[in-house]
């Protein structure tokens, strides 16, 4: 099992090969990942990383879900009303993704959105990816980013998208036997500091996790990412440790997140992180430019760096799959 | 004070014109240079640049947000703050006290800067 903490100065918290003699063929893992986009499969299984080929799993288009499985696709930062050069066109890659989902061999049985749906939180911006992701004909779950919550502390947001939520909007529910938490940690950010989730959500996540029983999966989504990706950026959660320290009970957890519009994942123990790309344009590696800002790529490269992820689980098999795809 | 040092600094230049002339000038002078680029301070690339901007007191601080995604301006102790500014959307405050008036971007907390009011 990994013993790097999650602020490990030697990693900056970022997947590598190491030799920490941990079990984990980290270049392995990442090499798997490279092949992500493409269509490889990726499952992380007690810790031990195994892949396949996607076209494996693609034999029957007519699969329907079994007793305990679980698919699911996970779309982030959507950014709808930005129209800058990094993408002039965040209406048609939305609509990509759409296509993308709906043409899944195996169809999930919902979508969550991990927050970004807006560039500016304004209500034509909501209701444009309200109208595109309608062509999915699914459930959609969502927890806010920043901007989603301009100037209004995200009142607009929760009274479209979290209604049933407790606080500024997080949220619990269960899907074929696993349990899935929505947090928000882009409010009351204090100066300096990265996302925060609060100590009334963090209270009420322990109350939420208590009563489980330990083998139940359990699925973690937000926006900031909740483990420190790159601090100086910003990517990060300041007080995600203690959120992390009330899962280390379960067997099976799986951390969504999006913010930093790339793929990037990470095992610690039980806890497998994951981000997702976005589906509006893409952010600079960790230090890889000035600024953590928009970045404009040659526009036949945009569709390779924007995409959705695919998430299954099958009950007792202790296992989970993420496959990220780029939308061409 | 410095600034006003240098301004009469510069009215003694001036001050071989005509008194009429000087008199209509002044005026014109004064509020040019309050609106000069020395009060304003640009984000761009996720910083306050500069980082940190001494005024005199009564100064109004512009901020323009150069940058592709909304940041705000909101003072640490919520003296003032900012709605959510778009790419070259301006925001502007006059500081009328003596102070240290720190400031971050509430969207990005990373950003923080400092307006010093002397």
């Amino acid at each position: 099992m990994r013993k790097t903490k999650l602020s490990d100065p030697n990693t900056n918290g970022f997947i590598e090969h190491d030799h920490h003699k941990d079990g984990i063929d980290r270049r392995g893992f990442l090499k798997c990942m490279a092949w992500a986009g493409t269509g490889a499969l990726c499952v992380i299984e007690g810790g031990v990383l195994t892949s396949r080929a996607l076209a494996f799993d693609m034999g029957s288009k007519t699969k329907s879900h079994k007793m305990g499985e679980l698919s699911f696709v996970q779309i982030s930062d959507s950014h709808m009303g930005f129209n800058k050069p990094a993408n002039p066109d965040v209406i048609a890659t939305l609509q990509a993704a759409v296509d993308k989902i709906n043409a899944l061999p195996e169809q999930p049985e919902f979508i969550l959105h991990t927050g970004d749906i807006s560039h500016l939180s304004k209500p034509s911006e909501f209701d444009m990816v309200d109208q595109i992701l309608k062509a999915t004909n699914k459930e959609i779950f969502f927890v806010p980013g920043e901007h989603d919550v301009l100037n209004d502390d995200g009142a607009m947001f929760r009274e479209r998208y979290a209604k049933k939520s407790r606080g500024q909007g997080w949220y619990s529910f269960d899907k074929n036997g696993a349990h899935f938490i929505g947090l928000v940690n882009v409010m009351n950010l204090k100066a300096g500091g990265l996302g925060t989730l609060g100590s009334e959500q963090l209270q009420w996540m322990k109350n939420d996790l208590k009563h489980l029983k330990h083998s139940k999966p359990i699925v973690v989504f937000a926006h900031i990412p909740l483990w420190t990706v790159y601090p100086q950026w910003g990517w990060g959660t300041d007080d995600s440790a203690q959120a992390l320290s009330y899962l280390k009970k379960f067997g099976s957890v799986t951390v969504l997140n999006g913010h930093i519009h790339q793929t990037m994942q990470k095992v610690e123990g039980n806890i497998t992180f994951h981000t997702a790309f976005s589906t509006a344009f893409p952010q600079p590696a960790p230090g890889q430019a000035e600024g953590p800002g928009p970045m404009k790529v040659p526009a036949e490269q945009l569709r390779k760096i924007l995409g959705i992820t695919d998430v299954n689980y099958v009950q007792g098999r202790h296992a989970l799959a993420v496959v990220d795809s780029s939308l061409v | 004070m410095k600034t006003r040092k240098l301004f009469f600094s510069g009215m003694a230049v001036v001050l071989p014109m005509t008194l009429a002339v000087v008199l209509v000038l002044h005026p014109i002078r004064a509020k040019s240079e309050a609106a000069a680029s020395p009060m304003e301070v640009r984000v761009d690339n996720f910083t306050f640049g500069p980082d940190t901007l001494t005024v005199p007191v009564n100064s109004t601080v512009t901020w323009v947000n150069k940058d592709d995604v909304p940041h705000t301006i909101a003072s640490s102790d919520r003296v003032f703050k900012s709605k959510a500014l778009d790419t070259d959307d301006k925001y502007s405050y006059t500081f009328a006290k003596v102070g240290t008036y720190a400031y971050y971007c509430s969207i990005h907390p990373k950003m923080v800067g400092k307006i010093v009011v002397q």
